[in-house]
C-alpha cells in the first residue's frame, strides 16, 4: 500500500521540487539533476534537495537518534558506572548494531585492546604526561570525540554550508567543531582530534574523506577503537527536507582486517527555536582530573 | 622548569590584556627607522566604516559577503598612551610601532637571566602581525571616547567587590605558583574559553577568525577554542534569560553592508570583559566589509554599573594568505599545564625552598 502511494506521489512531488528549483533565484541556472538513488536500503522513494549553489543544501541542525555513542555493536541495556548510587541515572539503554553485517572485524590480535578499553572506561590517570591518555573513554574526559563518533553522539550538529570552499560542522557535545575542505588538495598537515576533512560532492551525497586524526580517540563506551592509521569517509545523502542517511566506511590496516561500513539516519530538528547550545563540558571532568592535585587532597 | 614554561604563557595572556590597556615605553635601545609604517601615504583617520558601496561582494543568497580567514593581529594597544594624538605619523609612526614591538617582545633580554626565564616564552609563538600598528596608524583601539581611553568606571557593589577580590587572591597565588585548586585559574588556563568570547581582542598568538555564511547565519569560529558563535539572522528572541553561556546568545541583522550582531546571556564567571557585570553587560559587533582584504570589526559595550558610559573600538581584520590555514587549536585534551601547576604547588608547600622567585612584573 505505502509503496503505491508512494510511486503516485514520488513523480508529482519530483516535478514540484525542479519547478520550485528552476524558478529559485539560486537553481535557475542549474541543469536539474537526475533523480539520485537513495542509498540501497533506505526504502525511500528517489529525493532531490533543494539547492544551494548548485548543490544540495544540508544546512540545519541535525540529530542521530541511536545509541551507537554507548556501543556500535548491538548492547543490551546495561548498568553504567555508579547504579549503586544514583539508580537509573545510570543505566543505559539497548540498541542494536549500526555496523553493516552486525560485527567489528578486529584483527586477532586487537581485540585484547578493545576488552581492555572497556574494562578501564572510568579510568583516568593524568599525573603523568606520557600516559596521559592510556586509560577512560575520551567522552568521559570530554576531549574531542573524533569522526565519525561526533556524528552519533546524543547532542545535535549544525552544518553550516554557504558559497566559500569551506563547510562547517558545529557539534553541540564540547563546542567542537569541523572544517571541511572541499576539492582540496592539501594532505593533512598534522594529526588532529576532529582530522582532517575534505569533502566533494558526488550527485546528492555528500562525500567527506578523514584523515589525520589522533589516535587517542574512540569510536564509543565500549572501547572500540582504532590507530593512527584511520581512515574514514562520510557520505552524507538528503532522503527527504527532513532526514539524511549518513553512512561512513572505516578503514585501519592496523587494527581491522578489511574495511567495515556504519549507517544511520540524522533528523532535522524541526523546534522553530532550535539552535545549539553551549555544552562546555570542561568544568564537569575537572574534580575528577585533576581534583587530586589539589590543596589539602593528598 | 615546565610550570615556569606554563605561567609564562598565562603571563603572556594577561601581559596581552594589559599591554593593550596601558603602553609603558620602556626601550632600552635607539628605535631604528623602519619604513613600514611610514611609506604609505596616511589614511583617513579613525575609521569608523560605513562602506555604503554598492559594489560590495554578496553572497549568491544576497547577503554582505564575509566569508573566509581573517586576522585582528595588531600591536595598537585598546588604550592611548599619555602624549599621543589620535593618529602617528612619519618618525613618529616607526618610534611607536618600534616602541609597542619591543615592549611586547618577551625575548628582549633586558631583564637579566631570572626574568628571561620567565620570558621563556618568546617571539617563536608570536603572531609577527602582532608587532604591526594599524594600517590607519591610530594609538588606540578606542575611537570613542574621543580621548582613546576607557571611561571613567563606577563603584561597584560590595559583592562584586569581594568576587573581584576573591579573582585577584587566585591570580596573586597563581603567579606565586601556588594554585589550590583548578577551578580557581582563569578560564583560558581551564581550556573553557580562550578568545572566543567577544569583545575580540589582538593576542600573542592565535588571532584567526574564520567566517562562514549561510542563508539566515553567520557563523564566526575563533581559533581558540574550537568553538562556533551561530548567529541566526532571522530576528528570532534571545534564548530565556535563565540560559547563560560562556559565548553569550547572539542574535544579529545587516544594516546596509554591515553586520550587526548582539550578544546578551553570559555567564556571571569572570566571562564578560574586565569583569564587567554580566546582569546589565550588552555588547553590540559591526562587521563591515572594506575591502576585499578587510574588515572593519567594531564594537561597542555599554555597563552602567561598570563604566561611566559606553565605549565603542575599532580593531581591522586582514584576510589571511590564502595558502594560510586556520588549523584545530586543542587544548583540554592535552592540558598537562594545568596538572604541572597543581603538582608543583603541592611540592612547594612541601618544600619552601622550591618557591618562585617574584615573578616579573610589568
Amino acid at each position: 500500500m505505502r509503496t503505491r502511494v508512494w510511486r503516485v506521489i514520488t513523480p508529482l512531488g519530483f516535478a514540484v521540487v525542479i519547478a520550485a528549483v528552476w524558478l529559485s533565484p539560486l537553481g535557475g541556472q542549474q541543469a536539474p539533476a537526475p533523480r539520485a538513488a537513495a542509498p540501497a536500503g533506505t526504502g525511500f522513494p528517489a529525493y532531490r534537495a533543494p539547492r544551494l549553489n548548485g548543490h544540495p543544501d544540508l544546512n540545519g541542525v541535525w540529530q542521530a537518534f541511536v545509541t551507537a555513542n554507548i556501543d556500535l555493536e548491538d548492547h543490551e541495556a546495561q548498568a553504567g558506572p555508579y547504579t549503586e548510587l544514583i539508580g537509573e541515572y545510570s543505566g543505559w539503554p539497548p540498541g542494536q548494531s549500526i555496523v553493516e553485517g552486525g560485527v567489528i572485524p578486529y584483527k586477532p590480535e586487537a581485540v585484547a585492546k578493545k576488552r581492555q578499553n572497556a574494562a578501564n572506561r572510568i579510568k583516568e590517570d593524568v599525573s603523568n604526561d606520557k600516559t596521559w591518555h592510556n586509560l577512560g573513554d575520551p567522552e568521559m574526559k570530554c576531549y574531542m570525540p573524533g569522526v565519525p563518533r561526533a556524528t552519533y553522539m546524543p547532542y545535535p550538529f549544525q552544518i553550516v554550508q554557504g558559497s566559500s570552499p569551506y563547510i562547517l560542522m558545529a557539534y553541540e557535545y564540547a563546542s567542537t567543531t569541523r572544517t571541511i575542505r572541499m576539492d582540496w588538495k592539501q594532505e593533512a598537515p598534522t594529526d588532529t582530534w576532529m582530522g582532517w576533512s575534505i569533502g566533494r560532492w558526488e550527485g546528492e551525497t555528500l562525500v567527506v574523506d578523514v584523515t589525520g586524526q589522533r589516535e587517542e580517540t574512540w569510536f564509543d563506551r565500549a572501547g572500540n577503537y582504532h590507530s593512527d592509521m584511520l581512515h574514514v569517509v562520510e557520505r552524507y545523502t538528503p532522503l527527504s527536507p527532513y532526514h539524511m542517511m549518513y553512512e561512513a566506511t572505516i578503514e585501519d590496516p592496523k587494527v581491522f582486517t578489511r574495511p567495515w561500513k556504519i549507517s544511520f539516519p540524522l533528523y532535522r530538528r524541526m523546534e522553530k527555536n532550535v539552535q545549539l547550545l553551549e555544552y562546555k563540558c570542561v568544568p564537569f571532568t575537572e574534580e575528577m582530573l585533576y581534583g587530586k592535585f589539589k590543596k589539602g587532597a593528598s | 622548569m615546565n610550570w615556569r614554561w606554563l605561567s609564562s604563557i598565562v603571563l603572556a595572556a594577561v601581559a596581552a590584556i594589559v599591554m593593550s590597556s596601558a603602553l609603558v615605553a620602556q626601550t632600552t635601545k635607539t628605535a631604528a627607522a623602519k619604513p613600514s609604517a611610514a611609506a604609505a601615504p596616511a589614511k583617513a583617520a579613525p575609521a569608523r566604516a560605513a562602506n555604503t558601496a554598492a559594489s560590495v561582494k554578496k553572497t549568491p543568497w544576497g547577503d554582505p559577503d564575509l566569508q573566509g580567514v581573517w586576522n585582528d593581529a595588531t600591536s595598537t594597544p585598546l588604550q592611548r598612551p599619555a602624549g599621543k594624538g589620535e593618529t602617528v605619523n612619519g618618525d613618529e609612526a616607526n618610534l611607536f610601532e618600534e616602541q609597542l614591538a619591543n615592549d611586547l617582545s618577551r625575548d628582549r633580554r633586558d631583564g637579566g637571566p631570572e626574568v628571561d626565564v620567565n620570558r621563556a616564552y618568546n617571539e617563536h609563538w608570536m603572531d609577527a602581525r602582532r608587532l604591526k600598528i594599524t594600517n590607519d596608524r591610530r594609538t588606540s583601539l578606542i575611537v570613542d571616547p574621543p580621548n582613546g581611553r576607557l571611561p571613567p568606571t563606577v563603584p561597584i557593589s560590595a559583592e562584586r567587590q569581594k568576587i573581584r577580590a576573591e579573582r585577584q587572591a587566585a591570580g596573586a597565588r597563581f603567579q606565586a605558583g601556588m594554585p589550590n585548586i583548578a577551578t580557581e585559574m582563569s578560564l583560558p588556563i581551564r581550556c573553557i574559553i580562550r578568545t572566543d568570547s567577544p569583545p575580540y581582542l589582538p593576542t600573542i598568538y592565535n588571532n584567526d577568525f574564520q567566517i562562514y555564511q549561510s542563508p539566515g547565519y553567520v557563523v564566526i569560529q575563533p581559533e581558540m577554542i574550537h568553538s562556533a558563535r551561530i548567529i541566526p539572522l532571522d530576528g528570532r528572541p534571545h534564548i530565556g534569560k535563565s540560559l547563560k553561556q560562556w559565548l553569550g546568545d547572539t542574535r544579529g541583522r545587516f544594516e546596509g553592508n554591515t553586520l550587526v550582531i548582539e550578544t546578551t546571556n553570559f555567564r556571571n564567571d569572570d566571562t564578560v570583559y574586565q569583569g564587567a557585570n554580566p546582569e546589565t553587560y550588552k555588547i553590540t559587533e559591526r562587521f563591515t566589509r572594506v575591502a576585499d582584504d578587510s574588515i572593519n570589526y567594531e564594537f561597542t559595550i555599554e555597563d552602567p554599573t561598570t563604566w561611566t558610559k559606553p565605549w565603542t573600538a575599532v580593531v581591522p581584520w586582514n584576510k589571511i594568505d590564502p595558502k594560510e590555514q586556520m588549523y584545530e587549536y586543542m587544548c583540554h585534551e592535552d592540558n598537562f599545564d594545568i596538572v604541572h601547576l597543581l603538582t608543583g604547588a603541592r611540592a612547594r608547600e612541601k618544600n619552601p625552598a622550591l618557591n618562585l622567585k617574584k615573578p616579573e612584573t610589568r
